[in-house]
């Protein structure tokens, strides 16, 4: 008999009798103002949080918060002008000296403070980990109220990995004293874009 | 079976000698719990969610084996190779033979109690493969040649000068910093280092979705995703009760899971693994360690429903009080102490007695645990087996024989009396366990016994 099979077969043996799933209709958000809600508690989780109406006021924003003679990539379209334009097919470890990321999340939710990062809105699996600062742009009409619409939307999801990302990397190990920046982005930086042109990207 | 050194109750009593550290690492931890409330009060469904998140982990006990052939199928057909290990030794040796098979030596691993409990580290440095833990925590733990002392905060029984003291050893840091900012900065430079040097990386698994075969890595730091994203190989060890069984689960478990935890909305990273990347190789590792052997005990197996929040241990008065490495076991605190004796009863006998029986943990716990109602009846299996140590067994009998006649327990009482009001350094002592940290209370003159025979007839009407 195989490990595989004694485990199971003991798994079998042992398992108690049926016990029901629960339903899960109750669990919705009741907010409906999302867009005032992710700020907030973007913020609280130390984050920054802007509300803008298009690309140049973002452009703008980037060259204000950041240092523009670093490297800067992005997997976006419309910021392709200004900055790198992250390639797919290098070795993710080149991405080393990145020092802001730009790039865009399919979902946020407003409970948590959360974005929604599938691999393509990634361009690669280590982007929003290995930049010093990662910036995401969420056009407004897709934060949802809570994690419970996010999975509804998110179905079973056509990725290879995708990714919860709710603020800068932070540790409170020593002491428990609050850090940002442990081994990812030492700060994050949310443009809510509420505008009625739709992204190309999607 | 091995039986502990020295048992939770010598162990606490180094550690509060310093009582100075003890009210910190208490009053540190009571902040902690202050905060998951605060969360929860945020959440008008909490109770409900606690409910269906036990609903939920009961339907995944019932149903485990169908859970697993559901899960093994999907993970295997989105491209990731698939093992099983019964217990330390076959984990152990399997992540090795991957390694070996690539001709790496070099490994950075994120946290994972399952990879603790097994001895991982220890294990492939004897082989030659050289493991760096990168949660900032683990990492300290590890270069002071420590485990974790709690399962979220691997670190807090340590203060920042100590921590400062390690980094100088060990890292070369200036002599007396102590600051958290500069000795994180300092770690996150030596680290990243590591993650970009290293071709195999190792995480835990929080929750595995059986219907899509991917399977979620919760971490504040980011350690998870700079290892498994740079790596060439990467391996996820789980234990078997990890399963849920659809993606839409998730919502319920990552609403609890961090504010139980710390009191955050959410980790800052939910990490969905479901398939390599171009040009990488994953490994999953499905570990049983005792898992089976629980979930046939039907009184203790609920202990497997745990997601290792660690809210139990931030609102234990005996955790905060006497530090997570006097459990001597990976997991501390009242989860540990039920955990712990289904993996060796005879090692752990003394973690159920290290418990004031409260009942807080089961207050707090996110999937609706009875932990206290299991650490009173591991208790009673403890000393029905012979477990116990010989001062309990010894007191229990005493305490038996006194209470089995009306005769016994009045002269008992009287001796008892007189010993305190007369002869009270005969029991204030060190012979005496109960005497340690206390004073004996004083004694009354008479037993309510005595009292009601001189007045109780006169005075009821």
């Amino acid at each position: 008999m195989s490990t595989r099979e004694r485990i199971l077969a003991d798994v079998l043996k042992n398992q108690p009798s049926a016990s029901p799933l629960p339903d899960m209709s109750a669990f919705t958000g009741k907010n409906q103002n999302v867009v005032q809600t992710y700020s907030e508690v973007f913020t609280g989780i130390g984050g920054k949080a802007f509300r803008v109406k298009g690309f140049a006021e973002i452009k703008h924003l980037i060259a204000e918060n950041f240092d523009t003679s670093q490297r800067i990539i992005t997997s976006l379209p419309e910021l392709s002008d200004v900055f790198e334009r992250l390639s797919m097919d290098i070795d993710p470890h080149t991405f080393d000296d990145v020092e802001v990321a730009v790039i865009e999340a399919e979902l946020a939710v407003a409970e948590n403070g959360a974005v929604w990062l599938p691999e393509q809105r990634m361009g690669q699996r280590i982007v929003p980990y290995i930049c010093q600062h990662l910036v995401v742009v969420i056009p407004a009409e897709r934060i949802v109220p809570t994690l419970h619409e996010a999975y509804a939307k998110i179905g079973a999801g056509d990725y290879g990995f995708a990714a919860f990302i709710g603020g800068p990397s932070k540790t409170a190990d020593i002491e428990q004293a609050l850090v940002l920046g442990a081994h990812g982005p030492i700060s994050m930086t949310v443009f809510v874009l509420e505008q009625d042109t739709i992204l190309n990207t999607d | 079976m091995e039986k502990a050194e020295k048992d939770h109750a010598a162990l606490a009593e180094e550690f509060i000698k310093d009582e100075e550290r003890v009210d910190w690492h208490d009053g540190a931890l009571w902040w902690i719990r202050q905060k998951r409330d605060m969360a929860a009060k945020n959440i008008p469904e909490w109770e409900a969610l606690r409910e269906a998140a036990s609903q939920i982990k009961n339907n995944v006990l019932s149903n485990l084996h169908d859970y697993l052939l559901e899960f093994e199928a999907n993970v295997t057909k989105n491209g990731i190779k698939v093992h099983w290990a019964a217990d330390a030794e076959e984990h152990n040796a399997i992540v090795y033979s991957i390694l070996k098979e690539k001709g790496i030596e070099q490994m950075v691993k994120s946290k994972s109690m399952l990879t603790e409990e097994c001895h991982l580290n220890e294990y492939l440095i004897e082989r030659g493969i050289d493991v760096i833990n990168s949660d900032l925590g683990e990492y300290i733990q590890q270069l002071d040649n420590e485990p974790p002392s709690h399962i979220v905060l691997p670190c807090i029984h340590k203060r920042k000068e100590e921590i400062g003291e390690i980094f100088h050893e060990h890292l070369g840091t200036e002599k007396g910093v102590s600051d958290p900012t500069t000795l994180t900065r300092f770690a996150r430079r030596h680290l990243r280092n590591v993650f970009v040097t290293r071709r195999a990386a190792l995480t835990g698994v929080n929750f595995a979705v059986a219907e899509t075969g991917e399977y979620v890595v919760c971490t504040n730091e980011g350690n998870a995703d700079m290892g498994a994203h740079l790596s060439e190989v990467q391996i996820s060890s789980m234990g078997i009760e990890k399963i849920i069984p659809q993606k839409k689960h998730l919502g319920i478990f990552l609403r609890l899971l961090a504010r139980s935890a710390t009191g955050q909305p959410i980790t800052i990273y939910s990490s969905h693994f479901k398939k390599p990347r171009k040009g990488q190789e994953m490994h999953l590792i499905l570990v049983d360690m005792g898992r089976s052997r629980q979930l046939g005990r039907p009184d203790f197996r609920d202990s497997l429903k745990c997601i290792r929040c660690g809210s139990c241990m931030n609102t234990c008065p005996v955790y905060r009080k006497s530090g997570g490495l006097s459990y001597h076991n990976t997991v501390a605190g009242p989860i540990g102490a039920i955990l712990a004796p289904n993996l060796d009863m005879r090692k752990h006998a003394d973690l159920p007695f290290a418990s004031t029986l409260c009942g807080s943990c089961s207050n707090v716990c996110p999937v609706k645990i009875n932990i206290h109602e299991q650490l009173y009846k591991w208790r009673q299996v403890i000393v029905q087996e012979g477990y116990a140590a010989n001062t309990k067994v010894l007191g229990i009998k005493a305490m038996a024989w006194t209470l089995s006649s009306p005769t016994s327990y009045s002269t008992i009482g009287k001796a008892g009396r007189w010993v305190l009001n007369n002869i009270p350094f005969a029991v204030n002592n060190k012979f005496n366990p109960w005497y340690k940290q206390r004073d004996m209370p004083d004694s009354p003159k008479e037993s309510f016994g005595e009292w009601y025979a001189k007045h109780g007839k006169d005075e009821v009407k």
